[in-house]
């Protein structure tokens, strides 16, 4: 004979029956929580909340006992999309974030091709003052062949 | 059959009479047995059934439709369900606003490596002629080296979610 829980969990008290020692549903159901049961067996109902746990290994039952609750709360706060309007939400938030992310990353390129231009352009006319400079000494000649010519008595009589 | 046309999906699964007034028919056709066979497995007929005659006619459409999105969740996934992609899209949301603080760090941080910055003997010049260059001043003090170091303190390894749905129901967009 099987023995029966002391205290039947809260799905074999909503269900009004007994609650065997190897009861599927007491371990994720306690009586103390009656709302869980009610609000999963609302949804999905308690045969099938029992098809899947017993089709599961025991370590990923609680697991799956808590995402069915989870779903069951939303769907019972929403009853037409359920948990489903908060994957939309989530699915337009990351196609807002990846738009922000190209705009972005497209005013970093253009910043940067900015800056390369300017140093080109920074580049181009240091090069053409430095040549201009170069020219001018030439033309002068070198330093101690003018300082002779200042001191010549021809200029300083 | 007391339309004469076939039974929906739902009826013919149940093998039941399909009646004029099937709550199932309008989005369980014939044609489609999979969509009906999907959603009794997880939430069964009776629930269905129930959840649909306490909406109004034009919100039925989209109930079905969301029934059906988290039904083949949860076949795909028994343990987590709609869940699994809900932990999934909630990961990817914060990688991606990661990335964007980075960008959007980056780009301050060209912004102020552009404001112009003016030599000592410019700012001499300047100021016995002009009395607006308070901002030259200021971009002399700005260091590169605190503003760079800025954008790496974002970087962090985030776990992978233990249970992921690869093809996160792209899809199904009910929503436009």
């Amino acid at each position: 004979m099987i023995s029966n829980n002391p205290t039947r969990c809260a799905a074999c008290r909503f269900l009004r029956r007994r609650c065997p020692q190897d009861c599927v549903l007491a371990p994720y159901f306690p009586s103390s929580n009656p709302e869980r049961f009610a609000c999963v067996h609302k949804i999905f109902g308690a045969g099938n909340i029992t098809k899947m746990l017993e089709q599961l290994p025991v370590h990923l039952r609680e697991a799956a006992a808590d995402s069915m609750f989870y779903e069951a709360s939303l769907r019972v706060e929403d009853p037409v999309y359920g948990c489903v309007r908060i994957i939309s939400q989530l699915q337009h938030h990351i196609l807002e974030a990846q738009s922000e992310i190209l705009k972005t990353n497209g005013q970093i390129a253009s910043y940067i091709a900015q800056q390369q231009l300017q140093q080109q352009q920074q580049n181009v006319v240091d090069g053409a003052s430095y040549q201009q400079d170069m020219q001018i000494s030439e033309y002068l000649g070198v330093g101690s062949d003018v300082q002779t010519l200042a001191n010549d008595s021809y200029f300083h009589p | 059959m007391g339309s004469g046309s076939s039974p929906c999906a739902s009826c013919r699964l149940l093998r039941r009479r399909c009646a004029k007034g099937c709550i199932f028919a309008p989005y369980f056709p014939s044609d489609d047995p999979h969509k009906f066979a999907i959603v009794h497995k997880v939430f069964g007929a009776s629930n269905v059934s129930k959840m649909l005659q306490e909406l109004p006619i034009h919100q039925r459409g989209d109930a079905v439709s969301s029934l059906v999105y988290e039904a083949n969740a949860r076949m795909r996934d028994p343990v987590y369900g709609c869940v699994g992609a809900i932990s999934f899209l909630q990961n990817q949301v914060s990688q991606l606003q990661m990335q964007l603080a980075v960008a959007q760090a980056e780009i301050l941080c060209i912004q102020m490596q552009q404001e112009p910055v003016a030599l000592p003997s410019q700012i001499d010049q300047h100021q016995h002629h002009h009395h607006h260059q308070d901002h030259d001043q200021k971009s002399l003090l700005l260091s590169n080296s605190d503003i760079n170091s800025i954008p790496h303190q974002y970087f962090s390894s985030f776990a992978s979610p233990s249970n992921v749905i690869q093809d996160p129901l792209k899809k199904e967009s009910l929503w436009t």
